[in-house]
């Protein structure tokens, strides 16, 4: 059995948090409110000293050291425009003026949407519909290993990939009516939505008892030394 | 029939014990499962062999310890196999409490024999940056200038005092990039702006529950994947390095089959109760 006292308090935490499983109870409340407050204040340190104090309050210090020499702020000034716009966000709280508050907000949503337009239609349109329409046409493996058929044959993903993105979009077009072809198209869209579905919550389990297992570990190995 | 009807109002803390026992028990048997390398895990192997040794690779570790669970063995296989293969590894987090993980890491590679004796020394042969806030930004700067965001190590060290990073201005001089990603900021940023902008070649080890978002960047934008434990313990099993990641398949193996198997003998017992209530007519 472990001697570490941070040892021991983990599994103390583990243990009321896991509790819950049994029932609601007050061991379980108190390690949940410890939780939070813990993860607030270490939240709360992080973002001051990785954040306001080295690119806020210190760039700003330079600034007025640079005023008071009589010298201009140079690049610095950046930094104030960036220390209004926090000051305005914090407007928020006072309901009088709170409307202040939209203008850094229209800011960073602006800023957010011009940095990711490029590079979401680069990244998560143009390459993948590349890698989608290439792959099964124009890949010369592909044709010579023709057998066995999919699902046993791993040289057909490509084309099942294929089929599944064109089937799934057709069931997202809602300008032609579901029937005949299209509805034919749309139904095999939905089966590879449900495949898709069932894939992820599959690894979803999987991340979970992964979780469970990491705790279960940590009990019988670091605490309790039963396992190595 | 009365069997089913039993089990439908099964309490479901029966389920969490059966559960429980099924995760619990195979940590006590030392018994591997055969596990089969799928060409995602082979991707990352692959693509750090081909590296000549002195190469310089980034380990992005964004995660924290709530996930340790499966991504540590990806991080500790990826520096056992970096440093033995005599690779130069760079570390920085976009989450904060990724580049502590990393030490951990460092600290639990550094006694496999094979990098112990090759002896990785800080500043020469790895350093960790530490935790940058920014997101996606940080790595548009790191386009341009590592040291304009990381200008300092994890310590507050000055970069210049770091003969790794000599040369080093921007990402053109990382010769692979690895994320350990646990979410956002990860994965995502690191392929739009470092691969697709930058041009940098990724592979990446994410938890699995984002995996399937993951899975189209492979193998165009990423080198490779490893999802969740099952692709830590396949890097573990093509690298050679045994790890948490082998040592955690039994039980991920028990538990998925009493998952399975609930799922099954639940669906039965609701098919078949129903089927009798509904030839016993509605009253």
């Amino acid at each position: 059995m472990s001697l570490d006292f941070g040892v021991w308090l983990g599994a103390f935490l583990t243990l009321g948090i896991i509790s819950f499983l049994y029932k609601d109870n007050p061991v379980y409340k108190v390690c949940e409110a410890i939780f939070i407050g813990v993860s607030a204040g270490y939240w709360f340190v992080s973002l001051f000293w990785q954040n306001i104090w080295p690119k806020l309050v210190l760039n700003l210090r330079d600034v007025v050291t640079a005023l008071v020499h009589g010298h201009g702020p140079g690049g610095g000034v950046v930094y104030l425009v960036a220390g209004v716009l926090g000051v305005m966000m914090l407007m928020r709280l006072l309901p009088k003026v709170g409307w202040i508050s939209r203008w850094p907000m229209a800011f960073i949503v602006g800023a957010t949407a011009g940095l990711y337009f490029i590079t979401y239609l680069q990244s998560n349109a143009l390459e993948q519909m590349k890698a989608t329409i290439q792959a099964p046409l124009i890949t010369a493996e592909f044709y010579k290993h023709l057998w066995p058929p999919p699902p046993f044959n791993p040289y057909w993903n490509p084309l099942l990939v294929f089929v599944g993105t064109f089937t799934g979009l057709v069931y997202f077009f809602f300008s032609l009516e579901h029937k005949k072809a299209v509805g034919v198209t749309a139904r095999i869209g939905i089966l590879f939505l449900m495949v898709t579905f069932g894939a992820s919550f599959g690894y979803t389990v999987m991340s979970r008892m992964s979780l469970l297992i990491g705790r279960l570990d940590f009990l019988l190995g670091d605490w309790l030394h039963l396992v190595r | 029939m009365r069997f089913f009807e039993l089990l439908l109002r099964i309490d479901r803390r029966w389920i969490f014990l059966f559960v429980g026992v099924a995760v619990a028990a195979p940590l006590f048997m030392h018994r591997d499962l055969k596990i089969d390398v799928t060409p995602e895990a082979r991707g990352i192997y692959d693509a750090v062999e081909a590296l000549p040794p002195g190469s310089k690779v980034m380990f992005a570790a964004d995660y924290d310890p709530g996930t340790a669970a499966e991504l540590q063995p990806m991080a500790v296989t990826f520096l056992k196999h970096a440093f033995g293969r005599g690779l130069r590894v760079i570390i920085v987090g976009l989450w904060p409490q990724g580049p502590q993980q990393a030490d951990l890491a460092i600290a639990e590679a550094m006694r496999e024999p094979g990098v112990a004796a090759r002896n990785p020394q800080y500043g020469i042969d790895y350093v960790n940056l530490g935790y940058q806030s920014g997101n996606e930004v940080v790595i548009q700067r790191m386009g341009s200038d590592i040291s304009a965001i990381f200008p300092r190590d994890y310590r507050g060290r000055p970069l210049e005092q770091f003969p790794i990073m000599k040369g080093v201005r921007d990402l053109t001089a990382i010769s692979y990039l690895f994320n350990v990603s646990a979410g956002d900021p990860g994965t995502l940023q690191w392929v739009q702006f470092a691969g697709d902008r930058f041009h940098v070649p990724i592979g990446s080890g994410s938890t699995a529950v984002q995996a399937p978002q993951i899975y189209p960047y492979w193998p165009q934008q990423l080198t490779g994947l490893l999802g969740g434990m099952k692709g830590a313990a396949e890097y573990e099993a093509i690298s050679g390095f045994r790890g948490k990641g082998t040592v955690y398949m039994l039980s991920q193996a028990a538990a998925h089959l009493v998952v399975i198997l609930f799922i099954v003998v639940g669906n039965l017992a609701y098919f078949l109760t129903r089927r009798k209530g509904s030839a016993g007519g509605a009253p």
